[in-house]
């Protein structure tokens, strides 16, 4: 399959430009030699126009008559930059085009080559160069959950495919105990547009896996806060009238390149008691958690973690009422991966 | 073993790029060869090696066809003109004609764009905007007379083909003799090679924040932040390590195609003085270029000559090129260093005096990081630390390429209390504000003097645009008779980027229009905080950088500073479509593109 060439015989060859013989006019063009400065006058900067008055320097002290040093010295230490003293005159205010630049779409190359040759190939620089789709999807939790000696499990899966601004989104969350039924599990699909630049907007709908079949009305917005806390935050109103939200952000620290510490906080809220899902008005339930991941490669990276959750108020004593503890410990061991 | 054998060949000059040519594979002239998968970045294929022939005349055959490389022995997808990477080098004489035949041996359609090339529009190979693009099996004859000299490139502008390797350099020599005389004349082109599928990468630059960047901050860093800088970092969401989106490991920066530890060498003998023309051919990477124990005389900038400037170190960004004379002296051999800007890695080739004479390789310096002069914060506080150096650095105040805005974080001392990183409000009413958009400059001023992240605080002598003068006088020096005032912008986390806050996806029918013969100042602001190589197709700017209209250099790339603005002059004499746009593949993909209408001189389009 592989053709063996002859590399050595072309290796290094590209270098081998012959040398110039000296037919260029000779000498007393040696490079070094003081030029004369090209800049006949250039003023210090005028005051107002510098925005760094105060500064003592002038802008271009052109010492033409250093013979040695030539105009290297002179250009470099105001190697600095922002005079705008001395620049050739022109234009300040940005003006339109003339008429004679005329209008309508570039269309230069239909004339040579004909429109109907050229359709493709412009439908192609159009499609490739900004507004294209890609596909995402990344498990950021995936992962065993031990707590109290019984073992459980828990996905967090989150999916979108479309372009920069545009997109449809995929989300599924879900955890049981091995051995039993699924206690939670739900999918979202949402289209979600961009709104400024480090948010999302999102709307869709809502699945109920498990319990009372339950279908949700969403809206979130979901994105990139400041100090980098990727946040998700979504309404639901079910079919039924109620309505719940939900809050969660993330923060990654990077311990090294590969070595990475990522705090977790979830809020779940209702704004009445839901009986039939088990939970009260107000605060529903909130964990905290700490995950410690090693990017094997960047798009793959087993962790282990801690993590605390609590019932409150109205759904704590639901909690009781199940016979549960309506605050556990989880220790978790798993895997975060994406393409 | 096959360093000595190379070096002798180096030795014999012309002798051996004939040679070189003649070991191009069968596949390469012509059959068939197919990675499979629909892919144009399959890694089956045949091994394509590093290095390039040489080819000139009037009519040059040119095949484009995939396979893999193997550089320092990593095995990534490949994309080779004429069977090598870079491709073979294109050397012409100013004043010729030339027909290049172009013929695609892959399965996707490709292109060749001639890069700082004045050619007729349909000519210019982007597909999309000047051409169809070449369909698999097909040949394309390009056809153009030679209306200029100096060092040049050319690549792919299909897909991301370029990052996989389709690239070469393009020498056109001058019809009147050389102004500047040397011995040698060498190519050091660079670029970058990752073993990933660039589809990938531009996937992941989408979806996975920092994907591609291993000197993130972190607990452990060695970054000279305070606890409350990595704060208002973290507080504005603005990473500040991301200085080129993609590093090493992810890329192994290439010489000429090889990596740091595959020995290019170019030979010289002590007092030679030796041209070297320097190509930034890479995807997605700037370089910073020295020559330790050697200064360097620039006397072209994007195959413009000008006025020879003593230097130490320049930086070189993605499609740029500089043309340097170096006289070595009496060490046996010296480094040639293309640090990439964030310090993750370099590029190296050694100038030997012998074959195999090896100098020492410098260490990588520590990475650069982002100050808040880097969001165009200018007044106020951060004036002071951003200008620290000039201030009150009595010591180092004759220390060259000082001055700018301080490396050492600066915004330390002043909280983001009032100020907002996003006040939408200093935008023109012509800028689209959307989520595309995550932060607006503040003040941003012209960085024409500032050499470029990582190189404003060392201690030797560092290029600058405002050092460039034009060696011969501009023809049109005319006052502009408007301003063009354009928005360099972008939201990091969603990985857009455009002009004016709208991608070329929303624009691809609205171009940049420009009168006949219209002389017009284009003024870019960087509201991102990225440098950003801005290229426009098919003529030269000037930089308005403090020289006098007939001396501003021309150019046909211009780095716009992180926060900052910067200026150029144009004259709109080459009728048609143009690409304007970010010469960062993944920002031009991302977005960060415009088509140029340049009317003809009938008023024809």
């Amino acid at each position: 399959m592989t053709v063996r060439v002859s590399i050595i015989s072309v290796a290094l060859l590209g270098a081998a430009l012959i040398a110039t013989p000296a037919d260029a006019q000779h000498a007393g063009h040696s490079i070094p030699a003081p030029m004369p400065n090209p800049v006949p006058s250039r003023a210090p900067a005028p005051p107002t126009a510098d925005p760094h008055a105060g500064h003592t320097m002038p802008a271009d002290p052109a010492p033409t008559a250093d013979p040695m040093a030539g105009m290297d010295h002179s250009q470099m230490d105001h190697g600095s930059a922002e005079d705008t003293t001395s620049i050739s005159p022109g234009p300040t205010m940005e003006t339109p085009p003339p008429p004679e630049a005329g209008s309508g779409p570039p269309r230069a190359a239909d004339i040579i080559w004909g429109a109907d040759a050229m359709r493709a190939s412009r439908q192609d620089l159009q499609r490739t160069h900004g507004e294209f789709n890609v596909f995402w999807l990344q498990g950021d939790r995936f992962e065993t959950q031990i707590r109290n000696g019984r073992e459980g499990y828990l996905w967090d899966l989150q999916s979108y495919y479309g372009g920069p601004t545009s997109r449809f989104w995929f989300k599924s969350e879900g955890e049981g105990s091995f051995g039993e039924r699924i206690e939670d599990a739900e999918v979202q699909a949402l289209y979600s547009r961009a709104i400024a630049p480090f948010w999302d907007l999102q709307a869709g709908v809502r699945q109920d896996l498990t319990g009372p079949s339950t279908t949700h009305a969403v809206i979130g917005v979901q994105g990139l806060a400041p100090y980098l806390f990727e946040v998700d935050a979504a309404v639901f109103v079910s079919h039924r009238g109620d309505v719940t939200a939900h809050v969660d952000a993330e923060l990654d620290q990077r311990i090294t390149q590969s070595l990475i510490l990522q705090p977790r906080a979830e809020i779940n809220l209702a704004a009445q008691d839901v009986p039939r899902l088990g939970m009260g008005a107000g605060i529903d339930k909130v964990e905290l958690g700490v995950r410690l991941r090693y990017e094997i490669i960047r798009e793959f990276a087993p962790y282990i973690g801690i993590e605390q959750s609590w019932h409150v108020g109205g759904s704590a004593d639901y909690a009781r009422v199940r016979g549960e503890d309506p605050s556990a410990t989880n220790y978790v061991v798993g895997i975060r991966f994406w393409f | 073993m096959e360093i000595e054998h190379l070096s002798r060949r180096t030795l014999l000059g012309g002798v051996c790029t004939g040679a070189a040519f003649a070991a191009v594979p069968s596949w390469a002239q012509g059959h068939s060869i197919h990675g499979g998968h629909g892919s144009s970045h399959g890694r089956g294929g045949p091994r394509i090696p590093a290095g390039f022939g040489e080819l000139s005349g009037e009519v040059i055959d040119l095949t484009v066809g995939s396979g893999h490389r193997i550089v320092e022995g990593r095995r990534g997808p490949g994309i080779a003109v004429n069977g090598s990477v870079p491709g073979p080098l294109i050397r012409l004489r100013e004043g010729q004609n030339v027909k290049l035949n172009v013929t695609n041996n892959l399965n996707a359609d490709t292109s060749i764009h001639w890069h700082g090339l004045l050619v007729p529009f349909q000519m210019d190979g982007v597909p999309g905007i000047s051409f169809p693009g070449i369909r698999p099996r097909q040949t394309f004859t390009y056809e153009f007379p030679i209306r200029q000299s100096g060092t040049y490139w050319y690549h792919s502008h299909s897909g991301l083909q370029e990052q996989s390797g389709h690239y070469g350099p393009l020498i056109i020599d001058p019809a009147d003799p050389e102004p500047v005389e040397y011995d040698r004349d060498y190519i050091l082109l660079l670029s970058d090679f990752t073993v990933l599928d660039p589809h990938f990468i531009m996937s992941r630059l989408r979806t996975g924040e920092g994907y591609f960047n291993r000197q993130l901050s972190s607990w452990t860093d060695n970054y000279p932040m305070s606890g409350e800088e990595r704060r208002m970092w973290a507080e504005m969401r603005m990473p500040a390590t991301d200085i080129m989106d993609i590093g090493a490991p992810t890329y192994t920066f290439l010489a000429n195609g090889r990596g740091p530890k595959e020995g290019l060498e170019y030979l010289f003998r002590q007092g030679e003085r030796i041209r070297l023309r320097v190509i930034n051919g890479s995807a997605q990477s700037f370089f910073n270029v020295r020559i330790p124990g050697l200064p360097m005389t620039i006397i072209a900038a994007d195959g413009q000559k000008v006025r020879p400037v003593e230097v130490d170190e320049f930086q070189i960004g993605t499609a740029e090129t500089y043309d340097v004379v170096v006289t070595p002296g009496k060490a046996d051999a010296y480094a040639i260093v293309g640090e990439s800007m964030d310090r993750s890695g370099m590029a190296l080739a050694m100038l030997a005096s012998l074959p195999g004479a090896r100098a020492s390789v410098p260490p990588l310096r520590d990475p650069p990081l982002l100050t808040m002069a880097d969001m165009g914060m200018n007044h106020g506080p951060a004036e002071e630390g951003g200008h620290g150096g000039m201030d009150h650095g009595s010591t180092d105040h004759e220390a060259m390429g000082h001055g700018a805005d301080a490396e050492a974080p600066a915004a330390a001392s002043h909280s983001m209390d009032g100020m907002s990183m996003r006040d939408t409000s200093l935008l023109p009413p012509d800028v689209e504000i959307g989520p595309g958009v995550d932060m607006v400059s503040m003040t941003p001023v012209d960085k024409m003097g500032d050499p470029g992240l990582g190189l404003r605080d060392v201690k030797h002598r560092v290029l600058n645009y405002r050092m460039l003068a034009a060696l011969e006088a501009n023809r049109d020096t005319r006052e502009p008779s408007r301003l063009l005032e354009l928005h360099l912008t972008g939201n990091m986390e969603r990985y857009m980027w455009s002009f004016d806050g709208r991608m070329y996806s929303a624009v691809s029918d609205l171009p940049i229009r420009f009168a006949w013969n219209e002389r017009v100042r284009v003024k870019l602001v960087n509201n991102t905080m990225m440098a950003h190589p801005i290229h426009l197709h098919g003529m030269f700017f000037e930089l308005v950088n403090g020289k006098n209209a007939d001396q501003q250099p021309r150019k046909n790339v211009v780095i716009v500073q992180p926060g900052a603005s910067a200026q150029f002059d144009l004259t709109a004499n080459e009728p048609g479509d143009w690409a304007f746009h970010c010469h960062l593949i993944y920002h031009m993909h991302g977005g960060m593109m415009q088509t140029v209408t340049v009317v003809g001189p009938g008023g024809e389009k």
